[in-house]
């Protein structure tokens, strides 16, 4: 059982006006097995979190911690964060020009677990995972990311998620840009990392439709670089009712 | 992201198939802008136009002047096409200066089959593959004191040949090699540039009916050194050569490779990779002269750049001529900019006189490696040496699986090491 625990945590980009402060005391718990959903206007400060836990050298950190199991994340390197078990499924996923898919995976892999996983087993994993996510095999010897579509970029993030096995995954709008057909074959490659990896997860979205796949156990509402409401699943389903307006227009 | 000058076709720029507009049995309709009394490259292109024939655009490569006569080139300005990306001022007067000093010294290593020979600059060997294409490469003809030839016997196999150049000096200096497969040979031969030098060089490469050849030049000079290199081959009937470029040493190298083919079904791979530092200037321009029919040509050149004011030039012509038919051409040139303050300059130029051809295409990519990648990779748990490491290999890997002579390949698996160390530091 571990412990992803995020403490009033502050965090500024730098802009040409100066600092701007995008969080402004977020405060979360997840563990082992838990499914944390995000949800919240656009330009609230989802993305953000998810790029700080990860360490993205944009977001500067000017308060609070992150702790996983009692360490501290904010004193890790980016890799460091990922071999600590943290694991973030981007947005946008870049394209890196001239390393394949199978190079990368492996070279991951073995960066995550210290060793090289055996060639064999190894081989047929990624091919299984590839499979489960209706990922074509010609993938494997293309450059990570690139030509891919939208779509295509996403079951990848997914793919690594189930490999890599995780503590902790963040996926951030991982539903965006997706049809029904893929959102479901994603959304189920993330119920099988939690189900056999004991994972937890958080998740970001806009939208309530990836939440009919992936139910959370747990609905956060930020607006304006903090929790506005919690609740279980149904706070989703109201939003889904209503919008985030009635938070937009609370005077501040 | 604006010191990246980037030239980007499409992935396949494929043309050959008769049904494109602007295409008829008898070739393309050059459109007005190509004709002969316009020429493209304007006022500076000029200074060739004497080379071309009646009716020869000055921007076609089938218009540039050949000749053995120094003379005959007019004096580089640095705005002539050919010149354009390079810095004549560090060229160390290898295009106007008498080119006295000590040359390289040559050693031939593992010769089995293969003969050296010293002779002198009238032998009728030289000159027997090649004719200068630019004035750096007739001053060096005029000036060699003498000529190496290296044969490779008709119908042997398996010679695998290493010649060294050794420079020492930093003066002024020409050589000549005529580079032999005789017909029906296989063999590879392996061209080593180490030391330091300021070096004007013809290689001539006759590659005989039904021989098979390898070259692998390799520019590895110390920091200083000024290096242009003309490489003039023929490639016989049915004869195949594969030529590989490799560049990392030296302040600047200008390699120039021109493949010319002299009998029907020749195929010729030409190949480069180059790694390109702070303030090095790295230029490849090559030429493939499609006058035969069914010919194969295949170009594809790799570099990888950092630190500031490192530049590569590639520049690539494929001509293939009216009476090429059934040709079949492919070049492209990739470069992955690792470093702000590199500029890669890249530009395929493809003429194409008929249109009875199998196939032809170009495409020219440029890509940076930024921090963005870094954080993609470093996020997957790969520390910043490795995913740095990872990319420039994998780039690379394309042409150094080409080379399959294992002691170089580990040789440039430690150099891409070593200027990666570089950049860490």
């Amino acid at each position: 059982m571990s412990t992803l625990e995020i403490k009033d945590l502050h965090v500024s980009i730098e802009t040409e006006q100066g600092d701007k402060e995008i969080l402004k005391g977020v405060s979360l718990t997840i563990k082992t097995g838990e499914t944390h959903a995000i949800m919240g206007p656009n330009g609230s400060g989802k993305s953000t979190l998810a790029s700080t836990i990860a360490g993205h050298p944009r977001y500067k950190v000017t308060s609070g911690t992150i702790t996983l199991d009692g360490e501290d994340v904010l004193a890790m390197s980016v890799d460091e964060r990922a071999r600590a078990g943290l694991f973030l499924a981007m947005q946008y996923p870049v394209e890196v020009p001239g390393v394949s898919m199978t190079n990368f995976l492996r070279t991951a892999k073995t960066a995550i677990d210290g060793t090289a996983p055996k060639l064999r087993t190894w081989t047929k994993d990624v091919k299984t995972a590839m499979e489960a996510l209706k990922i074509d095999a010609e993938f494997a010897s293309r450059n990570v990311n690139e030509g891919f579509s939208g779509g295509e970029k996403k079951r990848v993030e997914i793919l690594q998620l189930e490999l890599f096995k995780p503590k902790f995954a963040i996926l951030d709008e991982t539903d965006s840009g997706l049809d029904v057909d893929a959102l479901k074959v994603v959304s189920e490659g993330v119920n099988r990392a939690q189900d056999e990896n004991e994972m937890g997860t958080l998740l970001i979205t806009h939208y309530t439709r990836i939440l009919r796949y992936i139910k959370p156990d747990f609905v956060h509402v930020f607006v304006d670089g903090k929790i506005a409401e919690q609740g279980g699943a149904e706070l989703a389903d109201r939003l889904e009712d209503e919008g985030y307006d009635r938070f937009q227009n609370v005077p501040a | 992201m604006t010191d990246t000058a980037t030239h980007t076709t499409g992935e396949k720029a494929r043309i050959g198939a008769p049904s494109i507009s602007g295409f008829t049995e008898e070739g393309e309709n050059l459109s007005p802008m190509n004709e002969a009394a316009s020429p493209i490259g304007g006022a500076a292109s000029k200074a060739h136009s004497h080379g071309g024939g009646a009716g020869i655009p000055d921007s076609s490569r089938a218009g540039r002047l050949t000749s053995y006569n120094v003379d005959d080139f007019p004096v580089l300005t640095g705005r002539e096409e050919d010149f354009r990306f390079t810095p004549l001022k560090r060229m160390g007067g290898l295009h106007k200066n008498e080119l006295v000093g000590v040359a390289p010294e040559l050693v031939v290593t593992d010769a089995n089959v293969s003969t050296l020979e010293t002779v002198a600059m009238t032998d009728a060997r030289v000159g027997s593959a090649g004719t200068p294409e630019d004035r750096i490469s007739a001053n060096a003809w005029k000036h060699a004191a003498e000529a190496k030839v290296v044969t490779i016997p008709a119908n042997s196999t398996g010679e695998q040949v290493t010649l060294t150049y050794t420079g020492t000096s930093t003066e002024a200096a020409a050589s000549h090699l005529v580079l032999i497969a005789e017909a029906n040979s296989e063999s590879v031969v392996v061209i080593d540039h180490v030391g330091s030098a300021v070096l004007a060089q013809n290689i001539e490469i006759d590659v005989r009916e039904g021989a098979k050849l390898t070259v692998i030049s390799l520019q590895a000079w110390d920091e200083h050194a000024i290096h242009a290199a003309s490489h003039l081959a023929k490639v016989g009937k049915a004869a195949h050569l594969k030529h590989i470029a490799v560049t990392y040493g030296g302040d600047l190298v200008r390699l120039t490779p021109s493949a010319h083919f002299e009998g029907e079904g020749g195929e010729v791979e030409l190949f480069g990779l180059y790694f390109a530092d702070a303030g090095q200037h790295l230029e490849h321009r090559l030429f493939v002269d499609h006058a035969t029919e069914n010919c194969k040509s295949n170009v594809l050149y790799k570099g990888a750049l950092q630190g500031k004011d490192a530049h590569t030039v590639w520049v690539g012509d494929v001509l293939i001529r009216k009476e090429a038919k059934g040709t079949n051409s492919y070049e492209a040139n990739r470069n992955l900019v690792l470093t702000e303050g590199a500029r890669a300059d890249s530009v395929p130029n493809l003429e194409i006189e008929t249109g009875l051809i199998d196939g032809a295409g170009h495409a020219s990519t440029t890509g940076r490696f930024d921090d963005e990648h870094l954080f993609y990779l470093m996020s997957r748990g790969i520390d910043e040496k490795t995913a740095r490491r990872l990319v420039v290999r994998g780039f690379l890997n394309e042409i150094v699986q080409q080379i399959r002579v294992p002691e170089i390949e580990e040789r440039l698996a430690e150099t891409i090491e070593r200027e990666l160390a570089a950049t860490d530091s």
